[in-house]
Order: structure tokens, then C-alpha cells, then sequence
């Protein structure tokens, strides 16, 4: 939108600065000043006497001799079994993702390639799922796991996730497998391949770009989530992220809400930076659903 | 004509369809499906009561009969029946849900409507669902009110420098509510740097989130605000790039103020998309749960889903019927917001076949 004409004054640019930095400011200094704190001790982070104790590093030289220290990483890491909710996560992380998108690229094909009244229903059905609280789920799926003995452990969480996030997966390829040009499969067809061929061979190729968008935000969704990790996992397979509420739980040990710091940062490193890598194609999904309407 | 020619008005024949879409439907039906007909069906029944006994105590001053509970009775019956006992509409009704009763008997002895609103909005239910749809209420229009402002102030400084910008700004909806409700809670906590120097600013060393109800629900509101506006931004920029020039052109030829230009061209042209992100942002809001957990608020701040998150988490014994009431109305409240959009889709569809 840079139209030649439009002549911007001087005091609205300087207004227009002066606010994306402001707002930039709280957007990211939360996370600047949570990274910076955890690398001081628990007296500094948290102080009770004076705040700038934080900055000046005051109990931190103290306590261990210089002005930064990684105490909270490795006990974190180590004593607080940091180490197996990350293992936990990247093993959820990588089969929801690939599950999510074989069954999600499948099912947006065929709804996107279907002009039957029941594929708008479905559709349809899948912005409904796609409202349900996941708690609400989570408390239909409690009782029945008792039963089956399936709780607690890491394919049920997998297999929960994958489920929770077809209808945003099914919608989000959807839109993307409707500008594939029809006559790209109709080609193939007259050609003598099967549907599964001409999908397989003919579509897939061009579809990369959404199904990375689609990856993307299944990855966020497994790697992000609380609800359903907290409550069907057990201690012992719990994943990043109810590992971290489970250390603010234990307030009284002097360590533990260092471990919480620490481990926020190790866990949103690793996102920030993915998100850094692939921006285009997070923004492109999002509006993918929105700007076509 | 035996030759069925793939051109046809419709191009996948069913049994294809079916085929591409066993897996997902599948995935769907059985644990998105099910688990919604699971909960109603919990919803029916309640925990068992505890088996109890006489017991005949006899010491040499005479006999005493006392009532214990019997453990190995209670746990055999939980055992033949884990679902519970039946309850109808029960829990629906109990204290900790609709509370009928309680409704009726505050309504004959409160002397006037505020005191009767009072009493009402101290149980636990609809103490909650005022909270989930304050929060609603303040939330969604800041989030498209802030998206936008954003979205239009990126749009007019230097193509070259946006990607950082972009990605400054779209940080708080990445991370996880609760990682995020976190990050603000240690920086706004009285031994936090916000925090700690609004004590020192209203010189008052006993200010903090945790005391006062208004500055917890006030916290978590900014706090929503902050999580969901990078989400409207992001999809309002998308679509003021694709915003005609030429009548944008002719208008500021015409001597239309920025102001005009926006409410008059840009703003018609987008607003499909404001429909779209008020309804996400809307369904997101109204499941508002993990915030609560961060900012440690279950004291002053409550919403439907974190009183199903508290039963299920319940220490003794967890309260499946007692949850699963609660997913249900919360199911229809879901439903009550949805049903305008799905009504417009609907004939939407009608008109465009």
C-alpha cells in the first residue's frame, strides 16, 4: 500500500514511529527480560528488597562469584528431569506432525476435489470441533482411558493430539488444495492414473508451501499444549510444558521457580527460532482461511 | 454413453471420497465425537456414596453403635460400577452447577434485586461464567481494535524493515498462554520489576495482583489482549495488502481524509476478514483457562473451563459427573455463539448453488 500520492506529514510518521515502538516494547521485553533473569539467582529475579537487584546482579555475585550464572539450566536440566519432558516433546511433536499432515493432506483433497453437498457439511462439522474446548474433550476422554488401561502414556496423547487438530488442519489445506487448478488432476485422470496417483504425483509436488504452513501450526499445537498433556500424561511422561507448571506447584524449594524461569527459555528458544526461520509461511497460513472470504 | 468421463460437474465420485477421507473422519468421530457423547453420558451420573455400617462397640460400660464407612464395600461397588450411580439431571441442578434451589430460596429471602444478584454470582457457576463472558466482552473488540491500529501503523513504514517488525510483534501469540501469562506474571508480581515499582510509585508496600479481584481480572484481561492482537494483526495486514489502489487513488484525488479513506474503502473491503477473526478470537476466549494457572488466579478469578480443569484434578476422587456438566453447558454456550455464523454460512451456501 505505498501509493505515491499519499503524502504522509511529518508529525504522523513520527506518531506512527513512536507507537510500533512502544508497542514492540511490550511485545518482546517481557521475553528479553525473562531470558536475561534467568541467569541470575532466585534473590535477584525475585527480589524482595529492591528490583534493580536484577539488573546489578547483587545476590548472584554472591552466591556463585560472577554476574551471570546457567545454575537454573542444569539443575533444571538435570535434577528437575528437564531433559525427559523435552525428550517427551520432540517425540509427541514429530508423530503428531507427521500423522497430522498424512491424514490431513488425504482428507483436504478429497474435500477440496468433492462438490457433494455432504463436504461443505463436514466442513461444517469441523468448525464445530473446532470450537469445542479442548478441556471438555479432555474430560470426555478420562473415563473411558481408566477403563481401556490406555492413560498415561505418550501414543494416546499422540493419537488425542492428532485428532484435536484435524478440523484446523482439514480447513487450512483445504483452502490451499483450492487454488491447485482443477485441471491439473482432471489432466492426470484422462492420462490413466488413479485419484491416489494423480494426488500422490500431480498435486503433492506444487502443495509444499501449505503443507509446510500445516506442519508448522500442527508442531505448535503439540509442542504448545497443556490441557491435554497435563491431564492424560503421567509424571513420568510429561512434556515440556506441564513440566513447568509442575515446578511452580513446589514453591517452597528455593530452586524450583529458577527451574520454572529456566525452563520457559529452553522451551521458547527453540519455537522463536523456528518461527524466525518459516515467518512466511506461519503468516500465509493464517490468513490463508481468512483473506479468501 | 458407458465411457464416464472424469470431467463431470463432479469430479470425485463417492467411493474416492470415502477412501481420502476414512482416516481423518475417523480421527475425528472417535476422539473428537465420541469423547462429546462420553461426557454427556457422564454428565448423567455421579460419583457413589461411601458404604457405611453399623458397628456395635461393646466396652465394659455397655455398648455403643457408631456408623463407619465401609471401605472394602465402597471400593467393591466402585468397581462393579466405575461410571458412578445415576443421577438424571442431578448435578446438573446441584449447588455447584445451576443451583436451582439455591436460586429460588436467595430470590424469597433477598429483600432487593442487587442483594439477589449478589448471592447469585457468589456460586460457583455462574461466578464463572460472568468471568468467562467479562473476559469475552473486554477481550475480543480490544484484540480487533489493536490488530488493526498495528496492522495499519506497519503498513505505512519502510517495506525493508517490516519482516523484524512482523516478527516482533507476532511473538506473544506464539508461545503457550501459560508460558506466556508467565512471563507477564514474574514481571508484574510484587517482587517483579513492574510490579515492585508500582509499589514504590503509589508508595503502598502491600499492592499487589493477589489482593485485590478487580486487578486480577483487569491483569488477565491485558494479558488476553496482549496474546490474541498479534493474531488479528497478522491477518488484518494480509488483508490490507490486498486492498484496491485505485479507488484508495481517487479518493485522496478527491480530498478524503486519512481518516475517511479508512472508513470508507479500506474498512468495507476487510470486512470479512474482521467477521473472521472476531469469531476465532471469540471461540478462543471463551475456553480461557491457562492464564488463570499462570497468574496463580483461581482465588479471584474463575471460568467455565478451569472449574472442569478443578474437578478433574481433584485430589480424593475425581469428579467426572460433576466436569462433565459442566463441559456440557459449556458445550452450549459454545454452541449459542456459533449458531448466528453457522445460521449466515448456511444460507450462504443455499443462495450460491
Amino acid at each position: 500500500m505505498d501509493y505515491g500520492l499519499d503524502k504522509k506529514s511529518t508529525s504522523l510518521k513520527t506518531f506512527n514511529t513512536i507507537f510500533i515502538i512502544v508497542w514492540l516494547l511490550i511485545a518482546c521485553f517481557p521475553f528479553i527480560w525473562t531470558f536475561w533473569g534467568s541467569f541470575k539467582v532466585r534473590a535477584d529475579f525475585f527480589s524482595r528488597s529492591d528490583w534493580w537487584y536484577a539488573i546489578s546482579a547483587f545476590n548472584t555475585l554472591i552466591e556463585t562469584g560472577g554476574k551471570f550464572t546457567t545454575d537454573a539450566y542444569t539443575q533444571a536440566w538435570t535434577e528437575g528431569e528437564f531433559w525427559k519432558a523435552s525428550k517427551n516433546t520432540i517425540i509427541v511433536t514429530v508423530f503428531v506432525v507427521s500423522i497430522s499432515l498424512f491424514l490431513g493432506t488425504l482428507g483436504a483433497y478429497a474435500l477440496s476435489r468433492s462438490t457433494e453437498k455432504y463436504a461443505f457439511w463436514i466442513l461444517m462439522a469441523a468448525l464445530i470441533f473446532r470450537a469445542m474446548p479442548h478441556i471438555t474433550l479432555v474430560s470426555g476422554y478420562l473415563f473411558p482411558f481408566f477403563e481401556l488401561q490406555i492413560w498415561g502414556i505418550l501414543p494416546t496423547t499422540i493419537v488425542v493430539l492428532v485428532a484435536i487438530n484435524q478440523p484446523f488442519t482439514l480447513w487450512l489445506l483445504y483452502s490451499f488444495f483450492k487454488t491447485v487448478p482443477k485441471e491439473l488432476d482432471e489432466s492426470a485422470l484422462i492420462d490413466g492414473c488413479s485419484y491416489f496417483q494423480a494426488f500422490r504425483h500431480i498435486i503433492m509436488p506444487v502443495m509444499w508451501p501449505g503443507v509446510i504452513t500445516a506442519g508448522l501450526f500442527s508442531l505448535m499445537l503439540a509442542y504448545n499444549d497443556f490441557t491435554v498433556t497435563a491431564l492424560l500424561l503421567n509424571q513420568e511422561n510429561h512434556t515440556m510444558v506441564p513440566k513447568i507448571q509442575s515446578y511452580l506447584g513446589t514453591n517452597q524449594h528455593e530452586g524450583n521457580l529458577m527451574w520454572a524461569v529456566s525452563a520457559v527459555v529452553s522451551a521458547t528458544a527453540p519455537l522463536f527460532m523456528l518461527v524466525m526461520f518459516f515467518q512466511r509461511q506461519v503468516i500465509s497460513g493464517l490468513t490463508a482461511g481468512a483473506v479468501k472470504g | 454413453m458407458g465411457i464416464k468421463s472424469p470431467l463431470t460437474q463432479n469430479l470425485m465420485p463417492n467411493k474416492t471420497f470415502f477412501w481420502f477421507f476414512l482416516p481423518t473422519g475417523l480421527a475425528m468421530i472417535l476422539f473428537i465425537g465420541l469423547p462429546i457423547i462420553s461426557t454427556g453420558i457422564q454428565s448423567f451420573y455421579a460419583q457413589h456414596d461411601q458404604v457405611v455400617k453399623e458397628v456395635k462397640k461393646c466396652d465394659p460400660f455397655g455398648c455403643t453403635v457408631s456408623i463407619v464407612v465401609d471401605n472394602e464395600e465402597t471400593t467393591k461397588l466402585r468397581e462393579a460400577k466405575p461410571l458412578g450411580k445415576f443421577n438424571g439431571f442431578g448435578t446438573y441442578v446441584d449447588r455447584n452447577h445451576l443451583a436451582i434451589d439455591e436460586i429460588k430460596k436467595f430470590w424469597n429471602e433477598t429483600e432487593n434485586f442487587g442483594a439477589f444478584v449478589d448471592q447469585v454470582t457468589n456460586l460457583p457457576f455462574y461466578k464463572a461464567l460472568i468471568f468467562t463472558l467479562t473476559y469475552c466482552l473486554f477481550v475480543t473488540p480490544n484484540v480487533l481494535l489493536l490488530g488493526f491500529i498495528i496492522a495499519l501503523s506497519l503498513n505505512a513504514v519502510a517495506r525493508k524493515i517490516r519482516g523484524p517488525l512482523i516478527f516482533g510483534t507476532i511473538l506473544p501469540m506464539i508461545v503457550t498462554p501459560l508460558v506466556g501469562s508467565l512471563v507477564l506474571f514474574w514481571m508484574i508480581d510484587s517482587q517483579g520489576i513492574i510490579g515492585a515499582n508500582i509499589q514504590n510509585l503509589m508508595n503502598d508496600p502491600y499492592l499487589s495482583l493477589k489482593s485485590s479481584k478487580t486487578l486480577t481480572w483487569i491483569t488477565i484481561i491485558i494479558y488476553g489482549i496482549w496474546h490474541h492482537s498479534p493474531f488479528a494483526f497478522v491477518v488484518f495486514y494480509a488483508a490490507l495488502q490486498t486492498v484496491p489502489q485505485e479507488p484508495v487513488e481517487a479518493a485522496i484525488i478527491d480530498g478524503a481524509s486519512r481518516f475517511q479513506r479508512i472508513k470508507h474503502i479500506v474498512l468495507p473491503h476487510i470486512y470479512p476478514v474482521v467477521t473472521f477473526v472476531a469469531l476465532i478470537s471469540l471461540m478462543d476466549n471463551f475456553r480461557v483457562f491457562e492464564p488463570i494457572i499462570g497468574f496463580s488466579a483461581e482465588g479471584s478469578a474463575q471460568s467455565l473451563s478451569w472449574l472442569i480443569y478443578d474437578n478433574l484434578v481433584n485430589e480424593e476422587v475425581i469428579l467426572f459427573g460433576s466436569a462433565a456438566a459442566t463441559s456440557m453447558m459449556t458445550i452450549v454456550g459454545i454452541a449459542i455463539l456459533l449458531a448466528p455464523v453457522l445460521i449466515r454460512t448456511w444460507k450462504e451456501f443455499k443462495t450460491a448453488r
